[in-house]
């Protein structure tokens, strides 16, 4: 997949990938049009003068919103695995085969 | 005497009070009339009877041994469909949460269930509250119940139809760029949207998660206080919940005046193109209301109120493609089981359970922060909403409340507005209040020509809730809606 | 052409807490699967994460030992990405303002290789602090997800790319390991995961000063592994790059049956993170004074306990290497040598006799069948004369098996050595009187033959008669 230029530089192909999500020819063309014109609109942010303007991340600046080392108690387990899609015995969550080269670390 | 599905909280706390209904014929009277009206208002997304009763009858039992937890104990609320409550279903409006039972409560949740109010019913949303008229819901879209052809407005749309409908004495919904306040302000009920930080999100599911805020659709403003001061409060369980101190609000509305209000007009506001003029004339109307009880009505200027769309459809959106990607179908949900292989188990699962204007949204946030593209669009955004918020701490210099219109027009109808931007370009009013994580009330001001409400907004600095509250109430007591209910 | 290669580590840590990094489970990931999750560690709907104040100190404790810069303003950003491990397809990090900067790790002694090192300080980029995923167990065409492991804290510690050799890799993650294990951050068990590596790794000809195509190492599950892989890796990089071959910036993943490296990722296939702060969460930030008081508490870290080890207690720098190679046996050595007057001789005793035992059963110096207190006191004893060195062998084989102090042991069965003058002169009598032959040549001037009286009485003595006494009294009777 390479982003390939288009207008606004959106490839909605690409980005649906990197959200993982599978869309048709249809919703991608769909997309492709529509998207772009939220951008287009969007853009208009380029004409505001931000220098020297911080960015908000948080509504409040707040700082240091910490939690003392004391364990708390976590869920029973069948709650966990009733809600799982599919279970392996009575303690882990099923997936698809998860393949070596997909493996990522942290 | 009312109709006890038509009631206020405060109104049935005193039938409960004084022995005239007790919470199971309270909660019989408004299951009854969700069994009348829910097939053509579709407020509800998911009602479990019998748990409500059972509840019904431990708070009566609690009342009669003088033990109720609240003056509140026994009363049925209605939860927006994304926020947990032990043991139930919390789906969002998405068939992604399909089989989903949410294993704790959301503490705002937790502070309503420690005051005896009763859960009945989840209301319809948006999905994932992505929406302005329920529209965008996989389940159903909710009637107004002023004129079922259209829109109840949204996100919150479910909540503000029932609330309007009698189907619940009050609601909770969730606001993140104008949810309740455009619903309530729809359906002719009060909507109110705290500060940021003022009540905790944890058990909310997450939107845009620096503009989410859980907050209460009522009757009447009253009802408003008193949802505000059980929701608020600073939560361990939620690094954004802030700690400030919590008001009797409810007990301030008495002494209510608007004698000396300072009451800031936004100059933008009226610029909008699109703004109807029903609703142009019954903001001025109720400026002028104001005026007649003394307050005084001061311009100011919201100069980057023009930005507010374009900043909040940034940030939102990058928020919520990250907020959702959580929704895989691995550990919970609806998995697409034909998929075979992990990856394709992802695209597919997604593909199937999220909705047009979900994925719409995800892809338009992933984009926003994908390589190459931050600094152009979010960090600048981020700036942006910077000078959004400095704009109403500078207004709030000069005035005490701000009003404005919380639409530029009323309820539509239901597939009238098909084009993504121009849905977007609606939510003028109510956008930059979340970004400012400032509040803001909408309270019923006019009906149009066609019978339709008009709701304005009151807007106050953060932690103002007191001041827009006392304003809403002044103007309550004049309202020409006074007593005017939706007839179904 | 002569070829340089030039490698960077990339290591994660699992933090010591008693909870999770963002919320109140348990930290333990060995527990029964699925057992120490909640909402927030499983990413469900409406959780939100509260961060765990121990786990930011431990990791300024990691930043001071290691020199970092500690940073008064910190935030935290979401990594996203798709992964089963990962229960919210985001991984709470830090990206552009981490916990701690710079810094760096001294290495010296040997490499894996044996060769010596040239002792020098790798540089690191920084520590930030991160939340673990999950673990994942592979049975065939399904997987297996237990989410015990998903939110330990987790520091990512990334070294410039200053190291050349496979030997200074394996120097600089012991000498990381060992720090880590000093400052009761984590015990940096691999095998557990606790410590993970990968390597970013390039060549390039020697005095260029470009780097060459930067190639990633991946599926390292232990030192050996990672300096195989290494060594493999160089060679592979320096062939292709005599061969004319190009070099692709990819990920390679290292086998080590095969013992060789082959694809996982190409550059193509490389990660769109979409770092953006978390919302969620606010910044961090410590005063100066906070700092200090951490500081004031700060425990010593192994380089600089090596050098206090020298100094303090007289034992030379290759015995104090030994030691500290691992906290609990250098405060094993510490607290024993606290008791006697030459902790060279405990010194001697860790390394000839306990550590010997210990490494014929496998067992860690927390599990020394001899505390250090008794070792101390059985080196007391042969400094008192109480008991001869090779008496106190066999007190040590009795200690070995028994809880019994070393006093207890030598009063038990009588291994008191005899100092007193009387008993010794009696046997040294008998000796006499019983070996004409050696005392005639003794005495006819063969100094040697004492040394046969000397063992006669030892022997009747069975050990136990202090031998310079013996030896003392024999020339006195004889002379
Ligand atoms: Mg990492
Ligand atoms: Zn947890």
């Amino acid at each position: 997949m390479s982003k390939e230029s288009t207008d606004q530089g959106l490839d909605v192909r690409y980005i649906a990938d990197l959200a993982r999500i599978d869309l048709s020819d249809e919703e991608i063309a769909q997309f492709q049009k529509e998207i772009a014109d939220i951008i287009g609109y969007v853009k208009l942010l380029q004409e505001v003068d931000v220098a020297g303007i911080d960015p908000t991340a948080h509504a409040f600046p707040v700082v240091n919103v910490l939690r003392e080392d004391i364990p708390r108690p976590s869920l029973p387990r069948e709650a966990v695995l009733a809600n799982a899609p599919a279970t392996i015995g009575d303690d882990s969550i099923r997936v698809p085969a998860i393949l070596p080269d997909e493996e990522e670390g942290a | 005497m009312t109709d006890q599905c038509h009631m206020t909280i405060h109104e049935a706390a005193g039938h409960l009070k004084s022995g005239a209904a007790t919470s199971r014929q309270l909660c019989e009277r408004v299951l009854a009339r969700i069994a009348a009206v829910e097939a053509r208002v579709n407020a509800l997304s998911h009602l479990d009877k019998d748990t409500v009763l059972a509840a019904a009858d431990t708070a009566d039992r609690r009342r009669a041994a003088g033990q109720e937890l609240s003056p509140y104990d026994g009363i049925p609320l209605a939860i927006k469909d994304n926020m947990a409550v032990h043991g139930q279903p919390c789906a969002c409006g998405s068939r992604v949460l399909a089989g989903f039972t949410s294993p704790y409560n959301a503490t705002a949740v937790q502070k309503l269930l420690d005051r005896g109010f009763i859960p009945c019913g989840r209301t319809n949303m948006d999905e994932f509250a992505m929406g302005s008229s329920t529209e965008t819901s996989a389940f159903k879209t909710t009637a107004n119940p002023w004129d079922l052809t259209r829109v109840p407005g949204g996100s919150s749309g479910g909540s503000a139809a029932a609330v309007a409908a009698g189907e619940a004495i009050a609601a909770l919904g969730s606001d993140t760029g104008g949810s309740i306040r455009q619903p309530a302000s729809f359906c002719g009920v009060v909507g109110l949207k705290p500060t940021y930080g003022r009540v905790s999100r944890y058990g909310l599911v997450a939107y845009a998660s620096s503009l989410d805020q859980i907050g209460p659709l009522t009757k009447d403003v009253r009802d408003a206080a008193i949802l505000l001061e059980t929701l608020s409060g600073h939560d361990p369980m939620d690094s954004t919940s802030l700690n400030q101190p919590v008001e009797d609000y409810a007990a301030q509305l008495d002494t209510a005046s608007a004698r000396g209000l300072r009451i800031g007009m936004p100059r933008e506001f009226f610029d909008v193109t699109g703004l109807a003029p029903e609703v142009r004339q019954a903001i001025e109307d109720a400026a002028a209301t104001y005026q007649g009880m003394g307050a005084e009505l001061v311009p100011v200027d919201l100069p980057h109120t023009k930005y507010a769309v374009a900043t909040y459809y940034i940030i939102a959106t990058a928020e919520a493609s990250s907020n959702l990607a959580r929704f895989d179908g691995i550990r919970y949900g609806a998995r697409d089981q034909e998929a075979g292989d992990l990856l394709s188990t992802y695209r597919k699962t997604r593909e199937k359970g999220f909705g047009l204007e979900v994925k719409r949204r995800i892809i338009l946030g992933t984009y926003v922060l994908s390589s190459g593209y931050y600094d152009a669009y979010y960090n600048r955004a981020q700036k942006v909403r910077t000078l959004i918020r400095e704009d109403y701490t500078n207004a709030f210099t000069s005035c005490d409340v701000i009003l404005a219109p919380a639409s530029p027009f009323p309820a539509f109808k239901v597939g009238e507005i098909t084009d993504p931007l121009t849905m977007y370009l609606a939510d003028i009013y109510t956008i930059s209040v979340n970004l400012a994580g400032i509040c803001g009330i909408s309270i019923p001001c006019a009906l149009t020509r066609g019978g339709l409400p008009v709701g304005m907004q009151l807007l106050g600095p953060a932690f103002g809730e007191s001041a827009i509250l006392k304003a809403a109430r002044v103007f309550e007591q004049q309202s020409p809606l006074a007593g005017k209910m939706a007839e179904l | 052409m002569k070829y340089e290669a030039v490698i960077g580590l990339e290591v994660h840590v699992q933090v010591r807490t008693r909870t999770k990094v963002f919320c109140g489970c348990s930290n333990g990931a060995g527990d029964e699967p699925n057992t120490n999750v909640c909402p927030v560690c499983l990413g469900y709907p409406g959780s939100l994460p509260v961060m765990n104040a121990e786990a930011i100190r431990k990791t300024i404790i990691a930043g001071m030992t290691c020199g970092c810069a500690i940073a008064r303003y910190s935030k935290w950003d979401r990594k996203n990405y798709y992964y089963p491990d990962m229960p919210k397809n985001y991984q709470i990090s830090q990206y552009d303002l981490p916990i701690c900067e710079g810094g760096e790790i001294p290495i010296e002694g040997k490499g894996f290789s044996g060769k010596p090192l040239t002792p020098r300080n790798i540089k690191l980029t920084r520590i930030h602090l991160e939340e673990d995923v999950a673990k994942s167990t592979h049975l065939g065409k399904y997987s297996g997800i237990d989410y015990n492991r998903a939110g330990t804290p987790l520091m990512e510690i990334v070294s410039e790319p200053d190291m050349h050799t496979a030997d200074e890799a394996y120097a600089y993650l012991t000498a990381l390991k060992q720090a880590m294990q000093f400052a009761g951050i984590s015990d940096c068990d691999m095998e557990k995961g606790q410590l993970r590596c990968d390597v970013n790794i390039s060549v390039r000809p020697a005095g260029e000063t470009k780097l060459g195509t930067k190639i990633e190492l991946k599926n390292l599950n232990s030192f050996r592994a990672i300096h195989r892989s290494i060594d493999y890796e160089i060679d592979r990089q320096i062939d292709a790059c005599e061969a004319g071959e190009p070099l692709y910036q990819e990920t390679r993943r290292w086998d080590d049956d095969a013992g060789m490296t082959t694809v996982m990722r190409s550059k193509e296939n490389a990660h769109d993170y979409r770092y953006f702060p978390d919302p969620d969460l606010m910044p961090v930030t410590v005063t100066d004074d906070q700092l200090d008081t951490i500081r004031a508490d700060l425990p010593e870290c192994p380089w600089s306990r090596r050098d206090r080890f020298v100094e303090q207690f007289g034992i030379t720098p290759y015995d104090a290497d030994v030691l500290t190679a691992d906290k609990a046996l250098a405060d094993y050595f510490e607290a024993a040598a606290q008791g006697v007057k030459n902790a060279k001789t405990v010194a001697n005793w860790i390394q000839t006799e306990l550590l010997a035992v210990l490494g014929k059963e496998g067992k860690p110096i927390t599990e020394s069948p001899v505390s250090a207190g008794h070792l101390a006191d059985l080196v007391a004893l042969i400094e008192a004369d109480t008991i001869s060195g090779k008496i106190a062998k066999q007190v040590f084989a009795e200690m070995l098996i028994s809880d019994k102090s070393p006093k207890e042991i030598v009063k038990e069965k009588g291994m008191e050595q005899v100092t007193d003058t009387g008993a010794i002169e009696g046997m040294v009598a008998a000796v006499i009187a019983n070996n004409p032959k050696p005392v005639a040549d003794y005495q006819a001037g063969n100094a040697k033959a004492i040394q046969s009286l000397v063992g006669q009485v030892m022997k009747a003595s069975r050990g136990k008669a202090n031998p310079q006494m013996v030896v003392q009294l024999l020339k006195a009777a004889l002379d």
